[in-house]
């Protein structure tokens, strides 16, 4: 009976996010107030039965109800109770529940916070919203029930799949979705924008933040899902340019060129058709790289769906919202006025320069990512696109681009002459020229001229960006002004862009990777390390079985550390699993996987040696920490509680 | 300079900016694409034999050998039609067995065997790559008509 109310919630949801997307919009065209104030009512309602739907759909999990078909296939009574929950967004049609769960708390969070914008303008945001919605709803309903019933009702469960079965895994669908559901809220403040007609500095303001914290939680579940790559999927790479991955990137590339243009659009009210078109390829972005996920036509293990009806419609979904904007753009986008020009040696045209970049490196990615699904499409033959293609297509726009970031934090607005830019540069530049080349060469003994280009410029980036910063933390005499929080998120957001740089090009050039043959006994030299494979045994896991080894590392005639990689066949789901041991350090990770048995007690290995390795999601996390600081600029909140003042004022004076 | 110089400058410079990575971009392309080619097609002389391929079929039964006190394994990937000996040295994939579909990035050698770089194979053990599943389906076609 339980799940039947969870469905039941949903169909609730799916009648209210219609109101949402139809009454609030049409008022807003009559200018009906009784009709825009069903807006927040109706999102906030639509909330509390996707929510419930979702609470039901866990408790199925929680109470191994092998009576639902979804929780049957994807959760076991023995499956520890973390994993459960983490089960329920394991598979397709619980992943598009947490999907609708996300956008609907996103449009609550809309409600709230847009309670001091205008009010016709609040309503067709959340009438945007609620389109977004209706389609996803439909969506689940009509081709991915969650609730459906198995009868008979099955005695065990067919288990979570085993590389779900992970700590790194709980998180990263939730925050990555945060993320990418999180663009639809700067998508429909820009269609809401595109409906009015009227597109001020204040728009900029309000999106601002919404773009800024979606971006944040992109880039924390990007990272995660690489760190998870890394160490589960068994073999240390960080990122495999799989299309996969790419669907997560290529948003993450548009909304990283939308906060840069909103920045220039609010500061100086040009850019505005371009930031409209950046905040629709964002989110577009989004759905087509649920569509590629979740249409089953790419392989991987984010592949759940393989019904091609999901596909049809998912596809049509894209088309349906993609296409109406862009042709809504098309008719209005020449109605925003767009006050003034600027010069070529100011912080306009660096942020021009960066929008380029970004937009160049997202459209390689694009073309790379569908280019092998087209020609499959049409019966052309079936390709694919290697890593190498990727690495270069993003170095190309990437290198310059950071070149240009550290020169492009200390350029002003409107314009400025190049001898004070020049002056200031001069030490950044100096020092991470001198670092970088000498660093590398004394540490690991020889570098690419490519290695020294990444080193130099990771440094040159980290140096610029912390150039201000420690003005004010170590001269506090002779200070200028104290800098604002969205200032120190700025510099503290582009030195996680050092610090990446600087962990993805050393781990890169520097990395040591074996493939071996040993017995117990054996003892061999990888880097400056010495292992001893010392023995080998079965053990038991909750719900697994596993062959572990057991390796010394030495360096010198010190001990290091004991690792112990397993190879682990799950009980229910019955295919072998790498769990790679890793002894994890800032200056380097050791990495060790058991492949397979060759015979006489004989076993493969691969050994890696990653310098630097961890600065990559370092890297990633300092961004994230740096949009942090930015949302929480006074700026978006006290001029937010001053319009409030002078509106209640105003409606004061009119009573 | 005027503001329209200053323009035509930015403009100029994004041009070639543009031109300049859509051609190195289109090179890195052509260079790193991987073509699919079945058993029968690379038995047929369809297969390149100066650049990397991907090759799929199924790890025929009984044909995994390993070569004592070495990394290297030599097995037979087969589509029902034709079969193609392959031969990798390094660390497998977890899912790799007999009679379970494959897919190996590598290179012709002389002899029509191939030399795998990479061995890709997913993890789920019902799983078929699509492009093996319609590689198989087409060679039973083709022995059935």
């Amino acid at each position: 009976m339980i799940p039947e109310i969870g469905q039941f919630a949903l169909i609730l949801a799916l009648g209210l996010a219609f109101i949402q997307a139809i009454i609030p919009l049409l008022g807003a065209m009559w200018s009906r107030e009784d009709l825009t104030a069903i807006a927040r009512p109706a999102a906030t309602g639509q909330f509390v039965f996707v929510m419930a739907a979702f609470v039901v759909l866990c408790h199925a999990f929680l109470n191994d109800d092998f009576s639902v078909l979804y929780v049957a296939t994807n959760s076991n009574s023995a499956l520890p109770t973390p994993y459960k929950i983490a089960a329920v967004w394991g598979a397709h049609e619980g992943s598009l529940l947490l999907w609708i769960l996300i956008l609907s708390t996103w449009t609550l969070a809309v409600t709230v916070g847009s309670r001091s914008l205008p009010h016709e303008f609040a309503a067709r945001v959340l009438g945007v919203l609620g389109i977004v919605s209706v389609g996803m709803l439909l969506f689940t309903l009509l081709t991915s029930n969650p609730f459906e019933r198995f009868f008979p009702a099955a005695l065990e469960g067919n288990d979570l799949n085993p590389l779900l079965q992970d700590p790194g895994l709980v998180m990263h669908p939730p925050i990555l979705y945060a993320g990418y559901v999180g663009l639809a809220v700067p998508f429909a403040f820009a269609i809401a924008a595109l409906l009015t007609g009227k597109l001020s500095q204040d728009w900029a303001r309000w999106t601002r933040p919404w773009t800024t914290a979606s971006w944040m939680f992109l880039t924390v579940g990007i990272a995660l899902g690489s760190w998870w790559a890394y160490y589960e999927l068994g073999w240390g790479g960080w990122w495999f340019w799989d299309p996969v991955e790419n669907a997560s990137f290529m948003p993450w590339l548009a909304g990283t060129a939308l906060i840069h243009s909103l920045a220039v659009t609010e500061r100086r009210g040009i850019f505005k058709s371009w930031t409209l078109l950046l905040a629709i390829a964002a989110f577009s972005l989004s759905l087509l790289g649920t569509f590629l996920v979740r249409s089953g036509i790419l392989v991987s293990v984010h592949a759940f769906a393989s019904d091609p009806e999901r596909g049809l419609f998912i596809l049509l979904l894209l088309g349906a919202i993609t296409g109406g904007s862009l042709t809504l753009y098309a008719f209005r986008a020449r109605y925003l006025t767009v006050e003034g020009g600027f010069r070529l040696v100011s912080r306009e045209s660096f942020l021009l320069m960066n929008n380029i970049l970004l937009v160049v490196a997202t459209a390689a990615v694009l073309f790379g990512t569908l280019y092998p699904l087209f020609l499959d499409a049409l019966g052309m033959g079936k390709i694919s696109v290697g890593p190498p293609y990727f690495n270069a297509v993003f170095l190309i726009p990437m290198l310059p681009l950071a070149v240009l970031v550290g020169m492009g934090m200390h350029t002003t607005w409107l314009r400025m002459s190049g001898e004070p830019l020049r002056k200031r540069l001069l030490f950044p530049a100096g020092i991470a020229l001198m670092i970088g080349i000498i660093f590398p060469l004394i540490i690991f003994g020889q570098a690419s001229a490519l290695t020294l280009v990444g080193v130099v410029t990771a440094l040159w980036v980290i140096a610029s960006s912390l150039l201000e910063p420690a003005k004010r933390l170590f001269q506090k005499n002779r200070s200028p002004m104290p800098l604002t929080r969205g200032q120190w998120g700025m510099y503290l957001a582009h030195m996680g862009v050092g610090v990446f740089i600087l962990g993805a090009t050393v781990t890169s050039s520097y990395n040591i990777e074996t493939d071996s043959r040993a017995v117990p006994g054996d003892r061999w030299q990888v880097g400056e390390y010495e292992l001893y494979f010392r023995d080998i045994r079965r053990i038991e896991g909750v719900n697994y079985e596993a062959t572990e080894g057991e390796f010394e590392v030495w360096e010198g005639d010190q001990l290091v550390t004991i690792l112990r990689p397993q190879k682990r066949v799950y009980r229910v789901q019955t295919s072998p699993m790498t769990e790679a041991a890793i002894d994890v350090g800032w200056g380097r990770d050791l990495f060790i996987a058991l492949g397979d048995p060759l015979g006489d007690g004989a076993w493969s290995l691969r050994v890696q040696i990653k310098p630097l390795i961890r600065f990559i999601w370092l890297g990633a996390l300092i961004m994230a920490f740096g949009g942090l600081l930015a949302i929480m600029d006074p700026r978006y909140r006290v001029k937010r509680t001053q319009e409030k003042d002078a509106i209640s004022k105003q409606s004061l004076e009119t009573a | 300079m005027t503001a329209r110089q200053n323009r035509m400058i930015l403009i100029g410079l994004v041009v070639t900016g543009v031109t300049v990575s859509a051609f190195l971009a289109l090179q890195a392309f052509e260079e790193n694409l991987l073509f699919f080619f079945s058993p029968a097609q690379v038995a047929a002389g369809e297969a390149p034999t100066d650049r990397t391929f991907r090759l799929g079929g199924m790890v025929l039964e009984d044909s995994i050998n390993r070569e004592i006190g070495s990394l290297t394994l030599n097995f037979i990937v087969t589509d029902y039609t034709a079969s193609i000996p392959v031969s990798y040295t390094g660390v497998l994939p977890d899912l790799f067995a007999e009679n379970q579909g494959v897919v190996a990035r590598g290179t012709l050698d002389n002899q029509g065997g191939f030399i795998a770089e990479e061995i890709l194979a997913k993890h789920d053990e019902n799983y078929m790559p699509p492009e093996v599943a319609e590689a198989l389906a087409l060679s039973e076609g083709s022995q059935t008509p």
